[in-house]
């Protein structure tokens, strides 16, 4: 079975025609033609590996008011995602193999066609004490652990899963944040949460965990992945430990390039996530982080609620952003459009850095990869509205922002699961 | 000119040419108090809705007597905290009250931000009567209305606020109305009780209360909560009345004629010594009484606009 894509640009190779062979890229070139193949025209569009999510929660199973495997996984596919890393934080916790079969088995049967990855738990109901069955979860699929949600506050924890997640190929992904330093803050510490009222939580609260992962990793000689960075600082300590060649790697997400405290003052709690929004200062050193290699991956943290979980006062509600089908948008609007990154680049950031990291076959418009694409129109503006998302979770500060750049469709395997458009007739 | 907000959340956005309203209004309410007949119509017609998410006893009733000597319906909901985590939301709470007709609902709430939410939602006036470590506008305002009284102007005043500035909204408000005033504010706290970035803000901060006080006009003392110590913001009590207790020895340092104030209740012998607290210079009585004459001054203004609108 075989398919042709038309007339697309490829970043880095420009006009170009991408045939497909049995879910594989065959031929990337100018020109070609096959006569058995069915032909995607895609006249004025960038063809474009699809984005790979190393970070975001499906919510299923137990919280399917929030999402589940089926609307986030549609949600995923409009928003130009091939491949999702879900985390553990679901009800029961993915810390054991029957969960991680069933959020695989339910993918499979029944999303719309994205690969869904679980990220098995660090510890036994990510309680921060005792190790979960790493191994049993390695061997039904999980493809990295993670206690997101909750920061491994107990380092000798950190140490032991470190070195025991290894033998299965396990790398810790770690939502780095010091409780005690968190200290029932809901907003990044500075001159805003004074002015608003508001408990700030500092910035070291994110850097002194993201110091101690360093330094672990560092000390044991293994890899660590650090979850969603928002500090100037935190760039800079993992720039530093890179270059002292630890295992490290990191993401950013989307809504720290995009937001900054300065939007809490509204006290509408769609601006609530961890870690906080920080200043523009920080999103300077995000972008110099995504620009010099010291940041590997822009990732979602995709975290839907209910609208009852943040239509409530700013202390009370949930923590989270759902960012799905914002992702591209807000990543071409403040990389490609606003600091004038090449697109190509940019791909690296959303797709072939995260599939390197987990080892996959996809990321790359090239033979022999996966035929996991998106076609897109950098340029089209359009304005976000919430209440088109397939999410279930409407839970953006960025509902009403005008943005440049959207996904026209969605390929995995070399098959279209998502054609924009679609689900409005 | 009429007031021109809907609400009073807050004094961060509140003008001076609107501050100067109330206090004029207040002042022109405030011989009332001291008349054998504490009965006015201004308020003829209205209803009004204190809902307390946490005990007060000085401001609830300060709101509910400012109410009712203007003859408007009074009524009270208290809500245990316990009742904010779970059962009704605080938005349904406030969308039921406002079926009822209620013109006017203050609220007073353990989380910062919990007014603003509540009057994006209803179409009653929302006043903020403390709003976790956010603002308290009315007492920043009564205790402005108290300074002018004395002062006879806000315009140059050097206002030494000390205490716990960081769980403060009567700090946070005075910082906001009185730099909107013309006056100085100097604020005075242990590091661990002070926000981030204050200084930004456009005040001076200090740790030592003879230098926050120098030649102060006013002295203000801001209620410590015993939670505070449990949480680690200083060793003891005792400690704190030692390094950052108001007495009449550091109140040397203020001018002569300097007023002693505090939004009460007070921790005699924590926060500020009773010889200091009892004074001559103390206006710490004299505050309560402000503070029903400025709250009538607000419900008649935020009420009159809802009339112009009609």
């Amino acid at each position: 079975m075989k398919l042709l894509v038309k007339n697309g640009i490829v970043p880095g190779r420009g006009a170009c025609d991408v045939l497909i062979s049995d879910g594989i890229i065959e031929e990337v070139a100018p020109g070609i033609s096959a006569s058995d193949a069915e032909v995607v025209d895609a006249h004025g569009l960038y063809v474009l590996p699809g984005m790979v999510d190393l970070h975001c929660h499906l919510r299923d199973p137990g919280l399917e008011y929030k999402e589940d495997i089926v609307s986030g996984t549609r949600a995923a596919a409009a928003g130009g995602f091939t491949s999702v890393c879900c985390m553990a934080n679901t009800e029961p916790v993915n810390d054991n193999a029957v969960v991680t079969s069933y959020i695989i088995h339910k993918a499979e049967t029944e999303g719309s066609g994205v690969h869904v990855y679980p990220i098995g738990a660090v510890s036994k109901g990510l309680k921060g004490e005792n190790m979960a069955e790493i191994g049993e979860m390695a061997r039904a699929g999980i493809v990295a652990i993670s206690d997101d949600g909750k920061p491994v506050m107990n380092a000798q924890l950190m140490r032991r899963a470190m070195e025991y997640g290894a033998a299965f190929g396990m790398t810790v992904f770690d939502h780095c944040e010091d409780i005690h330093l968190v200290n029932k803050g809901v907003m990044n510490e500075g001159y805003n949460s004074t002015l608003f009222g508001l408990r700030g939580i500092t910035r070291a609260a994110e850097e002194v965990q993201i110091a101690r992962d360093a330094i672990l990793a560092e000390t044991l000689d293994l890899p660590i992945h650090i979850c969603h960075v928002s500090t100037a600082g935190g760039v800079r300590i993992i720039r530093e430990a890179k270059a002292r060649g630890v295992k490290i790697t990191a993401e950013t997400a989307p809504h720290y390039l995009a937001g900054t405290d300065d939007m809490v003052g509204s006290y509408n709690a769609v601006t609530k996530v961890n870690p906080p929004l920080r200043l523009e200062e920080d999103q300077e050193a995000l972008i110099e982080g995504l620009r010099d290699g010291t940041i590997d991956a822009i990732a979602t943290d995709h975290a839907p609620h209910h609208r009852d979980e943040k239509e409530v006062e700013y202390n009370l509600a949930l923590s989270g952003i759902s960012g799905f089908e914002t992702a591209f948008a807000l990543g071409m609007e403040t990389l490609v459009h606003g600091h004038h990154m090449p697109l190509e680049d940019y791909v690296k950031l959303v797709s072939t850095n995260p599939a390197r990291i987990l080892k996959k076959n996809c990321g790359e418009i090239a033979p022999g990869r996966d035929a996991d694409f998106l076609l897109a129109d950098p340029n089209e503006e359009w304005c976000i509205d919430k209440n088109k998302f397939l999410s279930k979770g409407k839970n953006t500060p960025f509902h009403g922002t005008m943005v440049h750049g959207r996904v026209k469709a969605t390929f995995v395997g070399g098959k279209c699961i998502y054609r924009d458009g679609q689900d409005e007739k | 000119m009429a007031f021109k907000h809907k609400d009073l959340l807050s004094l961060r956005d509140v003008e001076r040419e609107e501050i100067e309203m109330i206090l004029s209004t207040a002042a022109s309410m405030r011989p009332l108090l001291d008349s054998p007949t504490k009965k006015t119509a201004h308020l003829q017609g209205k209803s009004i809705v204190t809902l307390f998410y946490e005990n007060s006893t000085r401001t609830r009733m300060s709101f509910e007597l400012a109410s009712k000597y203007m003859g408007a319906a009074a009524a009270n909901i208290s809500a245990s905290a316990s009742s904010v985590q779970k059962g009704e939301t605080l938005l349904d709470t406030g969308r039921t009250l406002d079926r009822m007709g209620t013109d006017v609902i203050i609220i007073r709430h353990p989380m910062s931000g919990a007014p603003h939410l509540l009057a994006q939602h209803v179409n009653a006036a929302v006043i903020n009567a403390g709003d976790g470590i956010n603002e308290h506008p009315t007492q920043a305002l009564l205790d402005m209305f108290t300074i002018k009284r004395h002062k006879g102007h806000l315009d140059g005043l050097k206002v030494a606020i000390v205490g716990d500035v960081l769980h403060s909204r009567v700090a946070r408000s005075n910082v906001f109305g009185l730099h909107t005033m013309g006056a100085e504010v100097v604020l005075c706290a242990p590091p661990t009780l002070m926000p981030a970035q204050m200084e930004e803000l456009g005040v001076k901060t200090y740790t030592r209360v003879e230098e926050a006080v120098e030649g102060a006009d006013v002295v203000m003392g801001l209620r410590i909560q015993r939670e505070r110590q449990e949480e680690g913001n200083f060793p003891s009590l005792r400690e704190y009345a030692d390094f950052f207790g108001i007495n009449e020895a550091r109140l040397k340092y203020a001018k002569p004629d300097a007023l002693i104030m505090h939004p009460g209740p007070i921790n005699r012998g924590v926060e500020i010594t009773s010889d200091a607290a009892d004074s001559d210079a103390s206006v710490i009585n004299e505050q309560v009484t402000s503070g029903v004459a400025v709250r009538m001054a607000l419900l008649y203004l935020l009420t009159r606009k809802g009339v112009q609108n009609a």
